[in-house]
């Protein structure tokens, strides 16, 4: 691994000035899982590594507050997980914390991590469009509350502007039911990166939320306000066009080596249908 | 780059005993347990945090010592497979994967020790399935699971009576 300086501020505001004064010399580090594999092979060579863990403001915490769960940027995936309100009200981003990586991984991934990382591939981004998560910014001009739709751009690419940082991931707290899962596509069971990751919300209102990754530049959310998708009555005929118009954001890269286009966009459909009848099942049984 | 490497203080308890020590920014705490520390029972294998070998608990959880930078585990507790056996006897896991002849070339066995560790602590009564998931991020080139799995059930069970 290439050298660099290490800053460890305990405080946002240090951070922030950390940030702005070394621009893009400086990584910050969370959980590490993926930037450290980045430093070791060169893809990213910072001047300066900032480790968020020691910062008050980010520490490890999932609180409601105001019609908000709040998630720390410092919490991890196990904690996310294993959390009694992330499994009631958002089951499909609990199911989805608990299957990134390995156990090893879970105890040092953070959601926000995650979510800056960028990754098509990110096992909680469907289900953070889903949920219509809102990423939480602080930077020099205070502030920033961005929906995560809005916050991904392409690989490794976001929103996040100049030496600002993100605090916190919060979720609305559903103000109808919703039946919702996560489910993916893997090469093997265990620890592996999705071939196509989905998430399906359908909610007590009739709207269905379809959220995917693994098969374009970003994460995809496609919405259904018709009410047929999400009726269990409806026929096939009525949803078989509304089902397809649902991926018509997919475009898989033929460069990837886990899976070929033409099986991504198959096993899409496939994950899609699988998780809209389970959310709709769970939703009659919420 | 010319400039020297600056180092920098870090204090941390490895399997019960305070370390002082002074670490390089960009090394790992994998490379401190075995290069500074001489542990070398945790293992260098894929670098990348899918194989397990380095698995070692930090504060209680077990995490791959290779995506952990050494700084970053100033003030920690961090346990490793030498701190398992004590006075000269193994621990009951250990000696449930030497009976079911778990350990084959061994190499992953320290990591696979550690991870069936923080399960039996967890979940003191595991179902099969949940052993797989617990050692789904300690990888065996040998291909020797069914006989981990078995020793870890096994101490699990050594433990229930």
């Amino acid at each position: 691994m290439h050298t660099f300086a290490y800053a460890r501020p305990t405080t946002l505001a240090e951070a922030v000035a950390i940030l702005d004064e070394h621009g893009p010399g400086a990584r910050l580090l969370a959980g590490g899982t993926d930037l450290l594999i980045r430093l070791r092979d060169g893809t990213a060579r910072p001047v300066l590594v900032v480790d968020l863990k020691r910062i008050a403001e980010l520490r490890p915490a999932i609180r409601e507050e105001d019609g908000r769960l709040v998630i720390s940027a410092g919490t991890v995936m196990t904690d996310i997980a294993a959390d009694d309100t992330v499994r009631r009200f958002f089951g499909a981003l609990a199911e989805a914390a608990s299957v990134v990586g390995s156990v090893q991984i879970r105890n040092r991934a953070t959601l926000a991590g995650n979510v800056c990382n960028a990754s098509p591939a990110a096992d909680t981004a469907p289900a953070l469009l889903v949920y219509d998560a809102v990423v939480v910014t602080e930077g020099l001009s205070g502030i920033r509350r961005i929906r995560v739709d809005d916050f991904f751009v392409r690989p490794g690419v976001t929103t996040l502007g100049r030496a600002e940082i993100v605090v916190a991931i919060e979720l609305p707290m559903p103000a109808r039911k919703m039946g919702a899962v996560h489910v993916r596509r893997t090469r093997r069971r265990g620890h592996d990166l999705a071939s196509a990751t989905l998430c399906c919300g359908v909610d007590a209102g009739g709207v269905t939320r379809l959220a995917y990754g693994s098969v374009g530049p970003r994460p995809v959310l496609a919405v259904d306000e018709s009410g047929v998708l999400g009726d269990p009555a409806a026929p096939d005929a009525a949803k078989a066009p509304i089902f397809e118009r649902m991926f018509a954001d997919a475009s898989p890269s033929p460069r990837s080596m886990r899976a070929s286009p033409d099986y991504r966009l198959a096993m899409l459909r496939v994950l899609g249908t699988r998780a809209l009848r389970t959310a709709i099942d769970r939703l009659a049984q919420a | 780059m010319s400039e020297m490497v600056r180092t920098i203080p870090i204090e941390l308890t490895v399997n019960g005993r305070r370390r002082a020590l002074e670490v390089a920014a960009h090394h790992t705490l994998l490379e401190v347990l075995r290069d500074d520390l001489e542990l070398t029972g945790t293992k260098e294998c894929c670098l990348v945090g899918e194989c397990g070998a380095c698995t070692v608990s930090l504060d209680g959880r077990i995490v791959d010592s290779c995506l952990v930078l050494a700084v970053e585990a100033d003030g920690a507790a961090v346990l490793t497979v030498e701190g398992l056996a004590g006075g000269g006897r193994l621990t009951p896991l250990q000696q449930a994967f030497l009976d079911k002849g778990a350990a084959q070339c061994g190499f992953c066995i320290p990591g696979q020790l550690m991870s069936a560790l923080a399960l039996l602590q967890a979940t003191p009564a595991p179902t099969r399935e949940a052993v797989e998931e617990a050692i789904a991020g300690n990888l065996c080139r040998c291909g020797g699971y069914e006989q981990i799995i078995d020793a870890i059930l096994a101490a699990a069970e050594a433990d229930e009576r």
